[in-house]
């Protein structure tokens, strides 16, 4: 099953490369990763996106545990919560195409935010099953480049991951 | 408050942390810290003639005595060879501390002459790696890396010095933190209350009840915990290989130790189990044999001070969290106290079995009237020291035989790489026990494959005087591979062959050593007399013993724990 697990980390320069480490020497798989430091500037917070058994999820939130540089897990999935994903796309739009592209983007409520006179570049939020619609949507033939920022999660109500 | 250089600092900090001894090897990046070592006397510095020599003396000494060992060695080719050592250490969960040079900071990232990333390279096999960034943090780090190698579950901890972090004339003022807090790092002091009454409701319930021990007992130094509860309970006992010593091998209780190679009543008692008291081992595979088909009957209470080792491969019904000895303590108490008793007709029934599965095989080899066997050997060692001292082994059938037929009554005296198996271990291992154990008998059991794995260190026992005793099982083969290759190709003996040995005894008198060569049986007995009677000499004893030997029992590969081969023909 996908799990997307959040981890506060201690921000010294290594934590990240332990945390990398661990799921390529155990075996574990990575699909996306975000890191970025926190409003508490001594602390990173990382969010993993994986999938596994659920003995084999429950030995990854372990073993990032016993890192000495985790000071807090959780894993999303186990309850209601918020994902994003940020997606940049640069699309070949000329002639009639132009037109057509707009109104995918309206309806993904995406937003065109650079424009040449072959090229529409497309900014789209939303969660990972939401950004691979679009790009099916509008044909992998018209792509030109695609970038994405992994996702990012949180809890949804008053539940949160802090000291 | 004093002004001291990084160096200085540095020394400073493991005189202050009650460091006796490091082993190392000097160099370039670390030669500031050297002359800091020059001028003191407190803490004592042993040369070795390998750093990875260094690692396992360091391991050898933390084993015999709970404390953590320190390195100390220079950057590049000095961090690397430490690295076989280290992770020798992370897998048996050594507390140790490996201070490494590095080159200046201002030259990290371009290559510069003897620049390794140490802390790439070695984060993998650490517990935890901490690098100084300014020569003030010296103590700190100091501090937290023997707090983070020696609590919780234990392991090795490098510590990255770059060069112009010790440079003499920058001074700083120096006190040595008393306290470490860490706010990521929070090892369980106890076990949950509410698991420790069921693991106990289970216990007085079940019919046929197994005590497993591992090597958690002894780095949680948790034996005499362990030994009151199963004598308490009447329940029979075994151990990992790593576990040996935490419960007397000659107690009637003991069914000896299990896995791969263990005792037939061992392994045939775990898998008729309906109940498995798990004490700090990790039902590691050499232990489990085929996952899918351990103990299929059995009930698993498992007791570890690391989360991640419970149900990491055979789950657990009760886990608990927490130190051995405080989890043993508190279930030895309800024991006590409970009103409840084991059943008594079940526990006889299971003896009754029990007793019937030691009979059938118990330990035994076939003895020849000409050719030495290695069996004997370790038995007849055994004897002689009383069963007393100190035996570190290197890695084969050598360490298999030493382990199966010297029964160790105390823990802390069987000394071997049992998550790694490092060959080459076992000498640098001995030595660092006998140096802070002048007056106990310690013993190397070793082959001629291992022993020249780190034959070099036969030079720093004579520097340092440590009269250690290397029992060389010389089978003139890799014996362990050879046993392999005679089971699984048939007998095709790809590389596991030793060809052109060295004149064992000429090499032990070449670096100043005694040699004692033993080909005939009846001069085992006198010549070992012999040998131990030698107090204050390294004896170096190359013994020609059967060459066709193999290690019984053996686990059949992907079968159950009770599928073994007792002999060469023998298959149950
Ligand atoms: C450093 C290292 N290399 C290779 C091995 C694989 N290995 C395991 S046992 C063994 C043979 C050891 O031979 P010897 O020391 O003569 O012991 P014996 O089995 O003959 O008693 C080998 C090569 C190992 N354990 N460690
Ligand atoms: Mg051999």
């Amino acid at each position: 099953m996908r799990r997307i697990i959040s981890v506060l980390l201690e921000n010294e320069p290594g934590a990240l490369s332990r945390v990398v480490g661990l799921f390529s020497q155990r075996n574990y798989n990575i699909e996306t990763l975000t890191v970025a430091p926190t409003e508490d500037e001594t602390l990173s917070r990382l969010t993993v996106t994986t999938t596994g058994s659920d003995k084999v999820i429950e030995q990854i939130t372990k073993q990032l545990n016993k890192l000495i540089e985790v000071v807090k897990l959780v894993d999303l999935t186990e309850g209601s919560h918020i994902e994003r994903e940020l997606m940049l796309v640069k699309l070949k739009a000329t002639g009639s195409q132009r037109a057509e592209i707009k109104r995918t983007v309206d309806i993904f409520r995406g937003q065109i935010v650079d424009v040449t006179s072959s090229v529409y570049t497309v900014q789209l939020a939303g969660d990972s099953e939401k950004l691979d619609g679009f790009i099916q949507a509008v044909g992998t033939s018209g792509i030109l480049e695609v970038v994405r920022t992994g996702v990012s999660g949180i809890a949804r109500g008053e539940k949160v991951l802090s000291l | 408050m004093e002004l001291l250089s990084g160096a200085d600092m540095l020394i400073r900090s493991l005189q202050d942390e009650g460091i006796e001894y490091i082993y190392g090897y000097p160099g370039g990046a670390a030669l500031h810290i050297y002359d800091a070592l020059f001028r003191q006397d407190k803490v004592k510095h042993i040369l070795v003639r390998h750093e990875q020599a260094a690692v396992h003396m360091a391991d050898g000494y933390a084993r015999a005595t709970g404390k953590p060992g320190t390195v100390l060695v220079t950057s590049g080719p000095g961090a690397t060879n430490t690295i076989t050592g280290i992770a020798t250490a992370f897998m048996d969960s050594i507390p140790m501390v490996v201070l490494c040079g590095q080159v200046a900071s201002t030259l990290i990232g371009e290559d510069a002459f003897q620049e390794t990333d140490m802390m790439g390279v070695s984060r993998p096999v650490v517990k935890h790696n901490l690098s100084v960034r300014h020569p003030e943090e010296i103590p700190e780090v100091i501090r937290k890396a023997y707090y983070i190698a020696a609590t919780g579950r234990p392991g090795p901890v490098v510590v990255d010095i770059p060069k112009d972090m010790t440079t003499p004339n920058e001074r700083y003022e120096y006190s040595y933190p008393k306290k470490v807090k860490l706010r990521s790092y929070n090892p369980a002091v106890r076990g949950h209350a509410g698991q420790i009454k069921k693991a106990v409701d289970m216990l007085m319930a079940a019919k046929r009840p197994m005590i497993y021990a591992g090597g958690g007992v002894i780095l949680g130094k948790a034996s005499s915990q362990l030994t009151e509860l199963t004598k308490t309970l009447g329940f029979p006992i075994t151990n990992t290989l790593m576990g040996i010593g935490c419960y007397p091998a000659t107690d009637k209780q003991h069914l000896g130790w299990l896995g791969m190679h263990g005792t037939y009543e061992a392994n045939m008692a775990m898998h008729h189990s309906d109940l498995i008291l798990c004490v700090g081992a990790r039902f590691d595979d050499r232990v489990t044999n085929a996952t899918e088909k351990f103990c299929p009957g059995a009930r698993i209470i498992h007791i570890d001070i690391d989360p991640a080792s419970i149900s990491k491969t055979i789950d657990a019904d009760v886990p608990i969290v927490g130190p051995v000895d405080a989890v043993l303590k508190e279930m030895l108490s309800l024991v006590k106290e409970s009103k409840d008793k084991p059943d008594a007709d079940a526990l006889a029934a299971w003896w009754k079995q029990i007793e019937e599965w030691r009979a059938f095989h118990g330990m035994r080899y076939e003895t020849s009237p000409d050719v030495i066997k290695p069996q004997e050997v370790v038995e007849m060692l055994w004897k002689l020291t009383n069963g007393d001292a100190f035996v570190t082994s290197d890695v084969g059938q050598h360490q298999m035989f030493a382990a199966q037929y010297y029964k160790f009554d105390k823990p802390n005296r069987w000394i071997n790489s049992g998550g790694l198996g490092t060959m080459g271990f076992g000498l640098p291992a001995a030595m660092g026990i006998k140096l802070t154990h002048p007056d106990d008998e310690v013993l190397c059991f070793t082959g001629e494959g291992s022993i020249q794995m780190n034959i070099q260190e036969l030079s720093t026992c004579k520097q340092y005087n440590l009269p250690v005793k290397i029992i060389n099982l010389n089978n003139q083969a890799l014996g362990m591979v050879k046993q392999w290759q005679d089971m699984n190709y048939e007998s095709r003996h790809a590389e596991s062959y030793m060809e052109s040995l060295p004149d064992f005894i000429k090499l032990a008198e070449a670096y100043g050593h005694v040699g004692v060569r033993i080909e005939r049986k009846e001069d085992l007995e006198p010549k070992l007399k012999e040998v131990l009677a030698m107090k204050d000499k390294l004896v170096f004893v190359d013994i020609y013993v059967d060459r066709f030997e193999h290690v019984y029992p053996m686990q059949v590969a992907r079968g159950s724990m009770k599928d073994m081969w007792l002999s060469k023909t023998e298959r149950v």
